[in-house]
């Protein structure tokens, strides 16, 4: 069966992004917020905001790509809820394929739209002052935490397109990871939190993924955090597959 | 990838003793049934009589607590896989992708079935059920009746042996109802084997060559029709006055009781 897994996920997710490409909207619904806060924090807030970078856009948009895919990734939830709705997944999950297809197209199809939300995102920074020193090997790391980042939430948003109730339960379980990073290193340095919340902050996921793409983007040695900000999206993508991959053989057996 | 040839010669669906609770209520309580080959079987009943559970077990989307189903000659929870090579399902609700097109539908799930030349296959059958204009328009601009064709369109790609038809007519207007009928007739013509559920007395005897009535999780009657009006006390005559039935007299005010595959679609 798992034969055709490569096949079938690539005519599925050719499907999928026949959807996207006839909804355009999702991609720039997904980069308008993200954007509209840069906007907000560089010209409204920024001049007030003292970093460890002089060019405050610099500092920011770490934490604004993260955002962007924790609102982004709120879109597979609600179309895998679809599908199930619209009973073309029970039509696949009765056809000779590889099951697990559905799932993965879906998932790829994720990566696909956070990806050009990304792009769209970092050309309006870069437009708004962003600049880097950042070599190939710099971005190609970027690039590979951010797409582990985006791997190991979309999981997550499988779990809640598969269990959820209703479209708005599908798209709501997205708003707490979205406000993850204002209680991070994304917005103002940890350091001048108050003590409980600054221990929150430099402790969950999201401040270690921003501070290592923020060394990266400076070109300063990234130190531990890349392995704190590794291990956190591995594990998040671990934990998640197995509850989505449970979650999903009680819905087709 | 071709069809799983049947196992044997014998029925195309035998179910036995196939039982299936949800926590206390007990949907299916023995069900015993055999589908001939070719032939069209309607699984009668009321809503919440258990025929929808009945058809995600044998198209293999629910593990029944007991009992055996063979379809074609494979089992459902030993054979999964080549049952699934067997068949098609066509649920309760229409199951067609609707940002896509009619012909991108088809598409898909001849791609999905590793045939050979997947645009001719959904050429082939667009034109069949009368789709062909509207093959490149968007599903959503169909109407109930082109998406419930188009949907038992796409359980025909690929040629299964047997299909499932989950309350096919269900919500369509009389004239889309009887388009259905005629498509169902005709697969049966073409040796597929169908097994219909349905609500409706009528569509029963319009299209089934034999007839189960499932009522509280049990099978209480079995047969033809003429077997099944032979359980009743035999008739007596009486001299009624012919009424148009109310179908009647709307088919014959749109002027659509005559050849159905000649009637034209307004989405």
């Amino acid at each position: 069966m798992s034969k055709h897994l490569f096949g079938d996920t690539a005519v599925l997710l050719g499907r999928s992004l026949r959807h996207i490409s006839r909804s355009p909207d999702t991609i720039i619904t997904t980069a308008i917020t993200p954007v509209a806060l840069m906007l907000l924090f560089v010209y409204v807030f920024g001049g007030a905001i003292k970093t460890t970078s002089d060019n405050y856009i610099n500092y920011l948009l770490p934490g604004i790509m993260l955002i962007a895919i924790a609102s982004g990734i709120a879109y597979t939830a609600v179309r895998l809820f679809t599908d199930m709705k619209s009973g073309i997944f029970e039509r696949f999950q009765s056809m000779p394929i590889a099951r697990s297809s559905v799932l993965w197209a879906h998932v790829l199809t994720s990566m696909v739209a956070n990806a050009l939300s990304l792009v769209i995102i970092v050309l309006v920074a870069l437009f708004m002052g962003f600049r880097t020193s950042a070599g190939p090997v710099e971005w190609l790391a970027v690039v590979g935490i951010l797409a582990l980042f985006t791997l190991a939430l979309t999981w997550i948003a499988v779990i809640a397109g598969l269990s959820a109730k209703s479209v708005d339960g599908a798209g709501g379980f997205s708003y707490p990871l979205i406000f993850l990073p204002f209680i991070s290193s994304a917005f103002v340095p940890t350091a001048t939190m108050p003590g409980p919340v600054r221990a929150f902050a430099e402790n969950q996921p999201v401040t270690s993924i921003v501070n290592t793409i923020q060394d990266l983007f400076a070109q300063r040695p990234v130190g531990v955090d890349i392995w704190i900000a590794l291990a956190w999206c591995l594990g998040i993508l671990v934990l998640a597959y197995v509850f989505a991959m449970a979650a999903y053989r009680r819905k087709i057996s | 990838m071709t069809i799983s040839a049947p196992r044997d010669r014998g029925p195309a669906i035998r179910v036995q003793g196939l039982e299936k609770s949800y926590k206390e209520l007990h949907v299916l309580s023995g069900v015993d049934f055999d589908v001939a080959p070719g032939s069209i079987f309607a699984l009668l009943g009321s809503n919440g009589a258990g025929k929808t559970t009945m058809v995600r077990i044998l198209s293999t989307l629910l593990r029944p607590d007991a009992g055996t189903a063979t379809v074609n000659g494979f089992g459902v929870t030993t054979e999964p896989v080549r049952v699934r090579e067997s068949i098609s399902l066509t649920g309760q609700f229409a199951a067609v992708d609707e940002i896509l097109s009619g012909r991108e539908n088809l598409v898909l799930v001849a791609r999905l079935r590793q045939l050979k030349d997947p645009g001719a296959v959904a050429d082939e059958l667009l034109a069949r059920f009368n789709l062909a204009e509207a093959g490149s328009r968007k599903v959503s601009a169909y109407s109930g009746g082109m998406r419930r064709r188009l949907d038992i369109a796409m359980s025909l790609v690929g040629q299964p042996k047997v299909i499932f038809l989950d309350e096919p007519t269900t919500g369509l207007d009389p004239e889309a109802r009887i388009e259905v009928w005629q498509v169902v007739k005709e697969l049966a013509r073409q040796g597929t084997t169908v097994l219909l559920t349905t609500q409706y007395l009528d569509e029963a005897e319009q299209l089934a060559d034999r007839i189960a009535i499932l009522h509280e999780g049990r099978i209480i009657a079995n047969g033809t029709l003429a077997e099944l009006k032979r359980l009743l006390p035999p008739a007596e005559v009486e001299y009624v006055e012919k009424q148009p039935t109310l179908e009647d007299i709307f088919l014959a005010l749109v002027g659509k009781d005559d050849k159905v595959g000649s009637s034209k679609d307004q989405p």
